[in-house]
Protein backbone atom coordinates (compact mmCIF):
# COMPACT_ATOMS: atom_id res chain seq x y z
CA UNK A 1 0.00 0.00 0.00
CA UNK A 2 2.59 2.50 1.08
CA UNK A 3 4.90 1.39 -1.70
CA UNK A 4 2.23 2.09 -4.30
CA UNK A 5 1.63 5.60 -2.94
CA UNK A 6 5.32 6.22 -3.10
CA UNK A 7 5.52 5.04 -6.68
CA UNK A 8 2.49 7.06 -7.77
CA UNK A 9 3.76 10.24 -6.17
CA UNK A 10 6.99 9.65 -8.01
CA UNK A 11 5.30 10.62 -11.27
CA UNK A 12 5.11 14.16 -9.94
CA UNK A 13 8.88 14.24 -9.99
CA UNK A 14 8.69 14.37 -13.76
CA UNK A 15 7.02 17.78 -13.62
CA UNK A 16 10.11 19.70 -12.45
CA UNK A 17 12.32 17.52 -14.63
CA UNK A 18 10.32 18.33 -17.74
CA UNK A 19 10.20 22.02 -16.87
CA UNK A 20 13.97 22.05 -16.57
CA UNK A 21 14.23 20.13 -19.83
CA UNK A 22 12.30 22.94 -21.50
CA UNK A 23 14.64 25.50 -19.94
CA UNK A 24 17.77 23.74 -21.22
CA UNK A 25 16.33 23.18 -24.67
CA UNK A 26 14.93 26.68 -25.16
CA UNK A 27 18.06 28.13 -26.79
CA UNK A 28 18.49 25.07 -28.99
CA UNK A 29 14.88 25.30 -30.10
CA UNK A 30 15.25 28.95 -31.06
CA UNK A 31 18.54 28.32 -32.88
CA UNK A 32 17.06 25.50 -34.95
CA UNK A 33 13.58 26.94 -35.52
CA UNK A 34 15.14 30.18 -36.70
CA UNK A 35 17.94 28.54 -38.62
CA UNK A 36 15.61 26.44 -40.75
CA UNK A 37 13.19 29.24 -41.60
CA UNK A 38 13.26 30.69 -45.09
CA UNK A 39 14.29 34.35 -45.12
CA UNK A 40 10.74 35.41 -45.93
CA UNK A 41 9.40 33.89 -42.71
CA UNK A 42 11.99 35.35 -40.42
CA UNK A 43 10.77 37.96 -38.01
CA UNK A 44 11.35 38.65 -34.34
CA UNK A 45 7.59 38.58 -33.88
CA UNK A 46 7.37 34.95 -34.99
CA UNK A 47 10.54 33.84 -33.22
CA UNK A 48 8.79 30.96 -31.41
CA UNK A 49 6.89 29.61 -34.41
CA UNK A 50 8.11 26.55 -36.23
CA UNK A 51 9.16 27.04 -39.86
CA UNK A 52 6.37 26.20 -42.32
CA UNK A 53 8.93 24.65 -44.63
CA UNK A 54 12.57 23.69 -44.21
CA UNK A 55 15.09 26.00 -45.75
CA UNK A 56 18.85 26.11 -45.42
CA UNK A 57 19.24 29.75 -46.46
CA UNK A 58 20.34 30.88 -42.99
CA UNK A 59 22.90 28.13 -42.63
CA UNK A 60 24.31 28.73 -46.10
CA UNK A 61 24.68 32.42 -45.40
CA UNK A 62 26.23 31.73 -41.99
CA UNK A 63 28.64 29.25 -43.49
CA UNK A 64 29.66 31.69 -46.21
CA UNK A 65 30.36 34.32 -43.59
CA UNK A 66 32.34 32.02 -41.31
CA UNK A 67 33.97 29.38 -43.52
CA UNK A 68 37.55 30.77 -43.26
CA UNK A 69 37.22 31.00 -39.49
CA UNK A 70 35.83 27.50 -39.29
CA UNK A 71 38.95 26.26 -41.01
CA UNK A 72 41.14 28.37 -38.73
CA UNK A 73 39.51 26.68 -35.75
CA UNK A 74 40.05 23.23 -37.20
CA UNK A 75 43.70 23.93 -38.03
CA UNK A 76 44.17 25.24 -34.51
CA UNK A 77 42.34 22.65 -32.51
CA UNK A 78 43.26 19.29 -34.00
CA UNK A 79 47.08 19.47 -33.92
CA UNK A 80 46.89 21.33 -30.60
CA UNK A 81 44.84 18.61 -28.95
CA UNK A 82 47.13 15.86 -30.23
CA UNK A 83 50.33 17.54 -29.05
CA UNK A 84 48.72 18.37 -25.68
CA UNK A 85 47.73 14.80 -24.99
CA UNK A 86 51.13 13.42 -25.93
CA UNK A 87 52.83 15.89 -23.60
CA UNK A 88 50.37 15.14 -20.81
CA UNK A 89 50.89 11.42 -21.17
CA UNK A 90 54.67 11.63 -20.87
CA UNK A 91 54.47 14.04 -17.93
CA UNK A 92 51.88 11.94 -16.18
CA UNK A 93 53.95 8.80 -16.66
CA UNK A 94 57.04 10.30 -15.10
CA UNK A 95 55.22 12.05 -12.26
CA UNK A 96 53.28 8.89 -11.38
CA UNK A 97 55.85 6.16 -11.88
CA UNK A 98 59.33 7.71 -11.94
CA UNK A 99 59.08 10.21 -9.15
CA UNK A 100 62.35 12.04 -8.78
CA UNK A 101 63.23 14.18 -5.81
CA UNK A 102 61.10 17.33 -5.88
CA UNK A 103 58.39 15.81 -8.07
CA UNK A 104 55.86 16.22 -5.28
CA UNK A 105 56.59 19.92 -5.07
CA UNK A 106 56.48 20.41 -8.80
CA UNK A 107 53.11 18.78 -9.30
CA UNK A 108 50.99 21.25 -7.29
CA UNK A 109 52.98 24.11 -8.83
CA UNK A 110 51.94 22.86 -12.25
CA UNK A 111 48.35 22.34 -11.12
CA UNK A 112 47.95 25.91 -9.98
CA UNK A 113 48.39 26.92 -13.62
CA UNK A 114 45.01 25.38 -14.30
CA UNK A 115 43.18 27.89 -12.14
CA UNK A 116 44.90 31.16 -12.89
CA UNK A 117 42.77 33.84 -14.50
CA UNK A 118 44.49 34.42 -17.82
CA UNK A 119 44.09 38.18 -17.41
CA UNK A 120 47.09 37.98 -15.09
CA UNK A 121 49.39 36.72 -17.87
CA UNK A 122 47.85 38.35 -20.92
CA UNK A 123 50.17 41.34 -21.26
CA UNK A 124 53.44 39.35 -21.03
CA UNK A 125 51.93 36.72 -23.30
CA UNK A 126 51.24 39.25 -26.05
CA UNK A 127 54.68 40.86 -25.64
CA UNK A 128 56.34 37.44 -25.69
CA UNK A 129 54.50 36.32 -28.83
CA UNK A 130 55.45 39.56 -30.55
CA UNK A 131 59.11 39.04 -29.60
CA UNK A 132 59.27 35.50 -30.96
CA UNK A 133 57.29 36.50 -34.06
CA UNK A 134 54.25 34.34 -33.38
CA UNK A 135 51.80 37.16 -32.69
CA UNK A 136 48.75 37.29 -34.94
CA UNK A 137 48.99 33.77 -36.28
CA UNK A 138 47.46 30.44 -35.46
CA UNK A 139 50.68 28.77 -34.33
CA UNK A 140 51.13 31.23 -31.47
CA UNK A 141 47.58 30.61 -30.31
CA UNK A 142 48.10 26.87 -30.57
CA UNK A 143 51.29 27.07 -28.51
CA UNK A 144 49.39 29.06 -25.89
CA UNK A 145 46.64 26.45 -25.64
CA UNK A 146 49.19 23.66 -25.42
CA UNK A 147 51.16 25.29 -22.63
CA UNK A 148 48.19 26.36 -20.52
CA UNK A 149 46.75 22.89 -21.15
CA UNK A 150 49.76 21.17 -19.54
CA UNK A 151 48.30 21.24 -15.99
CA UNK A 152 45.04 19.48 -16.81
CA UNK A 153 46.52 17.01 -19.28
CA UNK A 154 49.31 16.09 -16.86
CA UNK A 155 46.83 15.73 -14.02
CA UNK A 156 44.51 13.44 -15.97
CA UNK A 157 47.29 11.09 -17.07
CA UNK A 158 49.08 11.15 -13.74
CA UNK A 159 45.93 10.14 -11.87
CA UNK A 160 45.30 7.36 -14.33
CA UNK A 161 48.85 5.99 -14.28
CA UNK A 162 48.98 6.26 -10.50
CA UNK A 163 45.95 3.97 -10.35
CA UNK A 164 47.79 1.22 -12.23
CA UNK A 165 49.57 -1.25 -9.94
CA UNK A 166 53.27 -0.65 -9.40
CA UNK A 167 53.84 -4.42 -9.63
CA UNK A 168 53.15 -4.08 -13.34
CA UNK A 169 56.14 -1.78 -13.67
CA UNK A 170 58.33 -3.77 -11.29
CA UNK A 171 57.67 -6.99 -13.20
CA UNK A 172 58.57 -5.35 -16.48
CA UNK A 173 61.77 -4.01 -14.94
CA UNK A 174 62.67 -7.54 -13.86
CA UNK A 175 62.27 -8.58 -17.46
CA UNK A 176 64.77 -5.91 -18.39
CA UNK A 177 62.40 -3.25 -19.76
CA UNK A 178 63.66 0.33 -19.47
CA UNK A 179 61.89 3.61 -18.90
CA UNK A 180 60.87 3.89 -22.58
CA UNK A 181 60.05 0.23 -23.01
CA UNK A 182 57.67 0.22 -20.06
CA UNK A 183 55.89 3.28 -21.36
CA UNK A 184 55.67 2.09 -24.94
CA UNK A 185 54.82 -1.55 -24.39
CA UNK A 186 52.82 -1.51 -21.18
CA UNK A 187 51.34 1.85 -20.26
CA UNK A 188 50.63 3.37 -23.65
CA UNK A 189 48.38 0.51 -24.83
CA UNK A 190 46.43 0.89 -21.58
CA UNK A 191 46.03 4.65 -21.98
CA UNK A 192 43.51 4.83 -24.82
CA UNK A 193 40.62 5.96 -22.57
CA UNK A 194 42.77 8.69 -21.01
CA UNK A 195 43.83 9.84 -24.45
CA UNK A 196 40.20 10.14 -25.46
CA UNK A 197 39.41 12.13 -22.32
CA UNK A 198 42.30 14.53 -22.83
CA UNK A 199 41.86 14.87 -26.58
CA UNK A 200 38.23 15.88 -26.30
CA UNK A 201 38.92 18.11 -23.34
CA UNK A 202 41.60 20.06 -25.17
CA UNK A 203 39.52 20.03 -28.35
CA UNK A 204 36.55 21.55 -26.54
CA UNK A 205 38.62 24.03 -24.57
CA UNK A 206 40.44 25.49 -27.53
CA UNK A 207 37.42 25.34 -29.82
CA UNK A 208 35.40 27.32 -27.29
CA UNK A 209 38.13 29.74 -26.21
CA UNK A 210 37.64 33.41 -26.87
CA UNK A 211 40.02 35.36 -24.64
CA UNK A 212 43.34 34.03 -25.97
CA UNK A 213 42.09 34.10 -29.54
CA UNK A 214 40.86 37.66 -29.43
CA UNK A 215 44.13 39.06 -28.08
CA UNK A 216 46.57 36.84 -29.98
CA UNK A 217 45.23 36.53 -33.53
CA UNK A 218 44.68 39.08 -36.29
CA UNK A 219 41.38 39.09 -38.14
CA UNK A 220 42.67 36.86 -40.95
CA UNK A 221 43.43 34.13 -38.42
CA UNK A 222 40.42 34.55 -36.14
CA UNK A 223 38.94 31.26 -35.00
CA UNK A 224 35.20 30.74 -35.03
CA UNK A 225 34.36 32.20 -31.62
CA UNK A 226 35.96 35.56 -32.33
CA UNK A 227 34.36 35.78 -35.77
CA UNK A 228 30.97 34.78 -34.35
CA UNK A 229 31.14 37.41 -31.65
CA UNK A 230 32.11 39.98 -34.24
CA UNK A 231 29.26 38.95 -36.47
CA UNK A 232 26.80 39.21 -33.59
CA UNK A 233 28.00 42.70 -32.79
CA UNK A 234 27.60 43.97 -36.34
CA UNK A 235 24.45 45.71 -37.49
CA UNK A 236 24.60 44.24 -41.00
CA UNK A 237 24.20 40.55 -40.20
CA UNK A 238 20.60 39.59 -39.45
CA UNK A 239 19.78 37.88 -36.17
CA UNK A 240 18.52 34.79 -37.94
CA UNK A 241 21.91 34.31 -39.59
CA UNK A 242 23.51 34.83 -36.18
CA UNK A 243 21.38 32.01 -34.80
CA UNK A 244 22.40 29.70 -37.63
CA UNK A 245 26.04 30.70 -37.18
CA UNK A 246 25.87 29.99 -33.43
CA UNK A 247 24.51 26.56 -34.17
CA UNK A 248 27.31 25.86 -36.65
CA UNK A 249 29.87 26.91 -34.04
CA UNK A 250 28.25 24.64 -31.45
CA UNK A 251 27.86 21.54 -33.62
CA UNK A 252 31.40 20.06 -33.43
CA UNK A 253 31.63 20.13 -29.64
CA UNK A 254 28.00 19.03 -29.33
CA UNK A 255 28.69 16.02 -31.52
CA UNK A 256 31.68 15.14 -29.41
CA UNK A 257 29.48 15.44 -26.34
CA UNK A 258 26.70 13.32 -27.79
CA UNK A 259 28.96 10.50 -28.96
CA UNK A 260 31.71 10.61 -26.34
CA UNK A 261 29.81 12.09 -23.41
CA UNK A 262 31.20 9.64 -20.89
CA UNK A 263 34.76 10.74 -21.63
CA UNK A 264 33.75 14.37 -21.74
CA UNK A 265 32.32 14.09 -18.24
CA UNK A 266 35.48 12.44 -16.96
CA UNK A 267 37.55 15.35 -18.24
CA UNK A 268 35.11 17.78 -16.71
CA UNK A 269 35.32 16.16 -13.30
CA UNK A 270 39.09 15.88 -13.33
CA UNK A 271 39.06 19.64 -13.79
CA UNK A 272 37.68 19.76 -10.27
CA UNK A 273 40.42 17.37 -9.09
CA UNK A 274 37.84 14.69 -8.51
CA UNK A 275 38.21 11.34 -10.22
CA UNK B 1 65.78 -0.14 -8.09
CA UNK B 2 66.14 3.26 -9.67
CA UNK B 3 69.39 4.09 -11.31
CA UNK B 4 70.92 7.43 -12.07
CA UNK B 5 70.41 7.15 -15.79
CA UNK B 6 66.66 6.68 -15.42
CA UNK B 7 66.44 9.66 -13.11
CA UNK B 8 68.21 11.83 -15.64
CA UNK B 9 65.98 10.60 -18.44
CA UNK B 10 62.83 11.22 -16.42
CA UNK B 11 63.88 14.74 -15.51
CA UNK B 12 64.79 15.40 -19.13
CA UNK B 13 61.37 14.21 -20.28
CA UNK B 14 59.32 16.47 -18.01
CA UNK B 15 61.60 19.48 -17.95
CA UNK B 16 60.30 21.08 -21.19
CA UNK B 17 56.80 21.15 -19.70
CA UNK B 18 58.01 22.30 -16.32
CA UNK B 19 60.06 25.09 -17.84
CA UNK B 20 57.15 26.12 -20.07
CA UNK B 21 54.81 26.31 -17.08
CA UNK B 22 57.41 28.13 -15.00
CA UNK B 23 57.78 30.76 -17.71
CA UNK B 24 54.18 31.05 -18.91
CA UNK B 25 52.55 30.90 -15.50
CA UNK B 26 55.01 32.10 -12.86
CA UNK B 27 57.32 34.15 -15.04
CA UNK B 28 54.44 35.92 -16.71
CA UNK B 29 52.68 36.60 -13.41
CA UNK B 30 55.89 38.18 -12.10
CA UNK B 31 56.21 40.18 -15.32
CA UNK B 32 52.58 41.35 -15.02
CA UNK B 33 53.29 42.45 -11.46
CA UNK B 34 56.28 44.44 -12.65
CA UNK B 35 54.11 46.12 -15.32
CA UNK B 36 51.46 46.85 -12.68
CA UNK B 37 54.06 48.81 -10.69
CA UNK B 38 55.04 50.83 -13.76
CA UNK B 39 53.82 54.01 -15.40
CA UNK B 40 53.38 52.28 -18.75
CA UNK B 41 50.65 54.13 -20.64
CA UNK B 42 51.03 54.21 -24.39
CA UNK B 43 52.36 52.02 -27.15
CA UNK B 44 56.00 52.08 -26.05
CA UNK B 45 57.07 50.12 -22.96
CA UNK B 46 57.73 52.30 -19.95
CA UNK B 47 58.92 50.51 -16.84
CA UNK B 48 59.31 53.62 -14.68
CA UNK B 49 58.60 52.46 -11.11
CA UNK B 50 55.47 54.05 -9.61
CA UNK B 51 54.87 51.65 -6.73
CA UNK B 52 51.22 51.06 -5.89
CA UNK B 53 49.95 54.08 -7.83
CA UNK B 54 47.98 52.01 -10.37
CA UNK B 55 46.27 50.04 -7.61
CA UNK B 56 45.42 53.13 -5.58
CA UNK B 57 43.98 54.92 -8.60
CA UNK B 58 41.99 51.84 -9.47
CA UNK B 59 40.23 51.71 -6.12
CA UNK B 60 39.33 55.39 -6.46
CA UNK B 61 38.06 54.83 -9.99
CA UNK B 62 34.22 54.85 -10.19
CA UNK B 63 34.34 52.38 -13.08
CA UNK B 64 36.25 49.86 -10.96
CA UNK B 65 33.73 50.33 -8.17
CA UNK B 66 30.99 49.39 -10.62
CA UNK B 67 33.10 46.36 -11.56
CA UNK B 68 33.35 45.18 -7.97
CA UNK B 69 29.63 45.67 -7.39
CA UNK B 70 28.78 43.82 -10.62
CA UNK B 71 31.13 40.96 -9.77
CA UNK B 72 29.56 40.57 -6.34
CA UNK B 73 26.00 40.58 -7.69
CA UNK B 74 26.89 38.22 -10.51
CA UNK B 75 28.83 35.83 -8.28
CA UNK B 76 26.05 35.65 -5.71
CA UNK B 77 23.33 34.92 -8.25
CA UNK B 78 25.40 32.65 -10.46
CA UNK B 79 26.93 30.54 -7.71
CA UNK B 80 23.73 30.45 -5.67
CA UNK B 81 21.63 29.62 -8.74
CA UNK B 82 23.93 26.81 -9.87
CA UNK B 83 24.12 25.25 -6.41
CA UNK B 84 20.36 25.36 -5.94
CA UNK B 85 19.43 24.09 -9.42
CA UNK B 86 22.25 21.56 -9.38
CA UNK B 87 21.30 20.13 -5.99
CA UNK B 88 17.58 19.93 -6.79
CA UNK B 89 18.23 18.23 -10.12
CA UNK B 90 20.68 15.80 -8.56
CA UNK B 91 18.20 14.81 -5.84
CA UNK B 92 15.45 14.37 -8.44
CA UNK B 93 17.70 12.19 -10.56
CA UNK B 94 18.76 10.18 -7.54
CA UNK B 95 15.23 8.74 -7.16
CA UNK B 96 15.84 5.96 -9.65
CA UNK B 97 13.33 7.30 -12.17
CA UNK B 98 13.07 5.92 -15.65
CA UNK B 99 14.93 8.04 -18.19
CA UNK B 100 17.46 9.22 -15.62
CA UNK B 101 20.47 8.98 -17.90
CA UNK B 102 18.62 10.86 -20.63
CA UNK B 103 17.86 13.76 -18.30
CA UNK B 104 21.39 13.73 -16.95
CA UNK B 105 22.93 14.02 -20.40
CA UNK B 106 20.45 16.67 -21.38
CA UNK B 107 21.12 18.90 -18.37
CA UNK B 108 24.85 18.69 -18.97
CA UNK B 109 25.06 19.47 -22.67
CA UNK B 110 25.43 23.27 -22.29
CA UNK B 111 28.88 22.57 -20.79
CA UNK B 112 30.06 21.51 -24.24
CA UNK B 113 29.13 24.85 -25.79
CA UNK B 114 31.20 28.00 -25.91
CA UNK B 115 30.19 30.97 -23.77
CA UNK B 116 30.21 32.96 -27.02
CA UNK B 117 27.51 30.77 -28.58
CA UNK B 118 25.50 30.91 -25.37
CA UNK B 119 25.87 34.66 -25.24
CA UNK B 120 24.85 35.25 -28.85
CA UNK B 121 21.71 33.14 -28.50
CA UNK B 122 20.71 34.60 -25.14
CA UNK B 123 21.30 38.09 -26.53
CA UNK B 124 18.19 37.48 -28.65
CA UNK B 125 16.31 35.53 -26.00
CA UNK B 126 16.80 38.44 -23.63
CA UNK B 127 15.92 41.10 -26.16
CA UNK B 128 14.82 44.04 -24.02
CA UNK B 129 12.58 45.71 -26.63
CA UNK B 130 9.16 46.55 -25.17
CA UNK B 131 5.65 47.27 -26.42
CA UNK B 132 4.90 46.23 -29.98
CA UNK B 133 8.51 45.15 -30.54
CA UNK B 134 8.39 42.50 -27.84
CA UNK B 135 10.49 39.43 -28.72
CA UNK B 136 12.48 36.58 -27.26
CA UNK B 137 11.58 35.43 -23.76
CA UNK B 138 9.47 38.53 -23.18
CA UNK B 139 7.31 37.54 -26.15
CA UNK B 140 7.08 34.00 -24.80
CA UNK B 141 6.00 35.31 -21.39
CA UNK B 142 3.38 37.45 -23.14
CA UNK B 143 2.07 34.45 -25.10
CA UNK B 144 1.88 32.33 -21.96
CA UNK B 145 0.04 35.03 -20.03
CA UNK B 146 3.00 35.58 -17.73
CA UNK B 147 3.21 39.29 -18.48
CA UNK B 148 4.50 40.13 -15.01
CA UNK B 149 7.77 38.44 -15.97
CA UNK B 150 8.41 40.78 -18.89
CA UNK B 151 11.47 42.83 -18.06
CA UNK B 152 14.38 44.81 -19.48
CA UNK B 153 16.94 42.04 -18.86
CA UNK B 154 20.51 43.30 -19.01
CA UNK B 155 19.35 46.83 -19.79
CA UNK B 156 17.62 47.12 -16.40
CA UNK B 157 19.14 50.20 -14.73
CA UNK B 158 21.57 49.30 -11.91
CA UNK B 159 20.73 45.57 -11.94
CA UNK B 160 21.44 44.61 -15.55
CA UNK B 161 24.28 42.33 -14.53
CA UNK B 162 21.78 40.10 -12.72
CA UNK B 163 20.27 39.11 -16.07
CA UNK B 164 23.64 37.75 -17.23
CA UNK B 165 23.51 35.22 -14.41
CA UNK B 166 20.61 33.50 -16.19
CA UNK B 167 22.57 32.22 -19.23
CA UNK B 168 25.49 31.51 -16.89
CA UNK B 169 23.29 29.29 -14.72
CA UNK B 170 21.90 27.70 -17.90
CA UNK B 171 25.44 26.79 -18.86
CA UNK B 172 26.91 25.63 -15.56
CA UNK B 173 24.05 24.22 -13.44
CA UNK B 174 24.22 20.83 -15.17
CA UNK B 175 27.86 20.59 -14.19
CA UNK B 176 26.97 21.35 -10.59
CA UNK B 177 24.31 18.65 -10.83
CA UNK B 178 26.96 16.17 -12.00
CA UNK B 179 29.16 17.03 -9.00
CA UNK B 180 26.26 16.53 -6.57
CA UNK B 181 25.15 13.35 -8.29
CA UNK B 182 28.65 11.96 -7.77
CA UNK B 183 28.36 12.83 -4.09
CA UNK B 184 24.89 11.28 -3.75
CA UNK B 185 26.06 8.08 -5.37
CA UNK B 186 28.72 7.70 -2.71
CA UNK B 187 26.12 7.74 0.08
CA UNK B 188 25.64 4.05 0.68
CA UNK B 189 22.21 2.49 0.27
CA UNK B 190 22.62 0.63 3.56
CA UNK B 191 22.89 3.93 5.41
CA UNK B 192 19.58 5.08 3.90
CA UNK B 193 18.00 1.72 4.58
CA UNK B 194 19.09 1.85 8.21
CA UNK B 195 17.53 5.28 8.60
CA UNK B 196 14.31 4.06 6.98
CA UNK B 197 14.12 1.17 9.42
CA UNK B 198 14.53 3.67 12.25
CA UNK B 199 11.43 5.37 10.92
CA UNK B 200 12.97 8.37 9.20
CA UNK B 201 10.97 9.86 6.32
CA UNK B 202 12.64 10.43 2.94
CA UNK B 203 12.74 14.15 3.63
CA UNK B 204 14.36 13.58 7.03
CA UNK B 205 16.93 11.29 5.43
CA UNK B 206 17.92 14.07 3.05
CA UNK B 207 17.80 16.77 5.68
CA UNK B 208 19.76 15.00 8.41
CA UNK B 209 21.89 12.41 6.68
CA UNK B 210 22.52 13.14 3.02
CA UNK B 211 22.82 16.92 2.92
CA UNK B 212 25.48 17.04 5.66
CA UNK B 213 27.42 14.36 3.77
CA UNK B 214 27.31 16.54 0.64
CA UNK B 215 29.09 19.46 2.28
CA UNK B 216 32.49 18.70 0.72
CA UNK B 217 30.85 18.61 -2.73
CA UNK B 218 29.26 21.98 -2.07
CA UNK B 219 32.65 23.35 -1.10
CA UNK B 220 34.30 22.10 -4.31
CA UNK B 221 31.43 23.42 -6.41
CA UNK B 222 31.57 26.75 -4.61
CA UNK B 223 35.25 27.13 -5.39
CA UNK B 224 35.03 26.06 -9.00
CA UNK B 225 31.99 28.21 -9.75
CA UNK B 226 33.42 31.09 -7.74
CA UNK B 227 36.65 31.18 -9.67
CA UNK B 228 34.76 31.02 -12.95
CA UNK B 229 32.59 33.93 -11.97
CA UNK B 230 35.54 36.07 -10.87
CA UNK B 231 36.94 35.90 -14.39
CA UNK B 232 33.67 35.97 -16.35
CA UNK B 233 34.32 37.68 -19.63
CA UNK B 234 33.20 36.13 -22.92
CA UNK B 235 29.61 35.57 -21.80
CA UNK B 236 29.08 39.25 -21.05
CA UNK B 237 30.85 40.37 -24.22
CA UNK B 238 28.75 38.06 -26.40
CA UNK B 239 25.46 38.86 -24.67
CA UNK B 240 25.76 42.60 -24.42
CA UNK B 241 29.05 43.86 -25.83
CA UNK B 242 31.21 46.32 -23.92
CA UNK B 243 28.95 48.45 -21.76
CA UNK B 244 29.95 50.34 -18.67
CA UNK B 245 26.78 49.24 -16.87
CA UNK B 246 27.77 45.59 -17.28
CA UNK B 247 31.48 46.11 -16.79
CA UNK B 248 33.51 43.58 -14.78
CA UNK B 249 37.25 43.55 -13.99
CA UNK B 250 38.16 41.21 -16.85
CA UNK B 251 36.46 43.47 -19.40
CA UNK B 252 38.03 46.59 -17.89
CA UNK B 253 41.41 44.86 -18.06
CA UNK B 254 40.87 44.04 -21.72
CA UNK B 255 39.68 47.46 -22.85
CA UNK B 256 42.11 49.54 -20.83
CA UNK B 257 45.07 47.44 -22.00
CA UNK B 258 44.36 46.66 -25.61
CA UNK B 259 42.08 49.55 -26.60
CA UNK B 260 43.49 52.20 -24.30
CA UNK B 261 47.14 51.06 -24.11
CA UNK B 262 47.15 51.70 -20.36
CA UNK B 263 49.31 48.67 -19.65
CA UNK B 264 50.12 49.62 -16.06
CA UNK B 265 46.48 49.72 -15.04
CA UNK B 266 45.57 46.64 -17.12
CA UNK B 267 48.29 44.63 -15.38
CA UNK B 268 47.11 45.83 -11.97
CA UNK B 269 43.57 44.61 -12.72
CA UNK B 270 44.95 41.26 -13.91
CA UNK B 271 46.90 40.84 -10.68
CA UNK B 272 43.88 41.75 -8.56
CA UNK B 273 41.78 39.12 -10.34
CA UNK B 274 44.58 36.63 -9.74
CA UNK B 275 44.71 37.44 -6.03
CA UNK B 276 40.95 37.05 -5.64
CA UNK B 277 41.08 33.68 -7.38
CA UNK B 278 44.15 32.54 -5.40
CA UNK B 279 42.38 33.19 -2.09
CA UNK B 280 39.83 30.57 -3.17
CA UNK B 281 42.01 28.10 -5.02
CA UNK B 282 45.27 27.83 -3.07
CA UNK B 283 43.75 26.48 0.17
CA UNK B 284 41.51 24.21 -1.90
CA UNK B 285 44.44 22.75 -3.84
CA UNK B 286 46.42 22.38 -0.64
CA UNK B 287 43.73 20.43 1.19
CA UNK B 288 42.69 18.33 -1.79
CA UNK B 289 46.23 17.20 -2.51
CA UNK B 290 46.93 16.51 1.14
CA UNK B 291 43.78 14.42 1.39
CA UNK B 292 44.85 12.53 -1.71
CA UNK B 293 48.19 11.74 -0.14
CA UNK B 294 46.55 10.44 3.01
CA UNK B 295 44.13 8.27 1.04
Amino acid sequence: MEASIRSRSRYWLYVPLLLMTAFYLLPIYVMLATGFKPFAEVSLKTMWDLPTRFSFENFVEAYNALAPNLWNSIRLVIPGAIISSMLGSVNGYILAKWKFRGADIIFPLILFGMFIPYQSVLIPLVLFMKTIGMYGGISGLMLTHIIYGIPITTLTFRNYYASLPTELIEAAKMDGAGIFGIYWNILLPLSVPSFVVVLIWQFTQSWNDFLFAVVLTNNKNWPLTVALNNLAGSQIIEWNVQMAASFLAAVPTLLVYIFLGRYFLRGLLSGSLKG
Amino acid sequence: MKNKKDTIISIALVSPSIIAVLIFVYGFIAWSMRVSFSAWKGLLPDYTWVGLKNYIELFKDPRFQIDIRNTLIFTGLFVGGCLLVGLVLAILLDQGLRGESFFRSLFLFPMAISFIVTGVVWRWLMNPAQGSRLSGLNLLFDNLGLDFLINLWHTTPQWGIAAIALPAVWQMSGYTMALYLGGLRSVSESLREAARIDGASEIQIYRYIILPLLRPVTLSALIILGHISLKVFDLIIATAGKQVALDVPSIYMWTTTFDGNFFGRGAAIGILILLSVAVLVVPYLYFTLRQEEQA
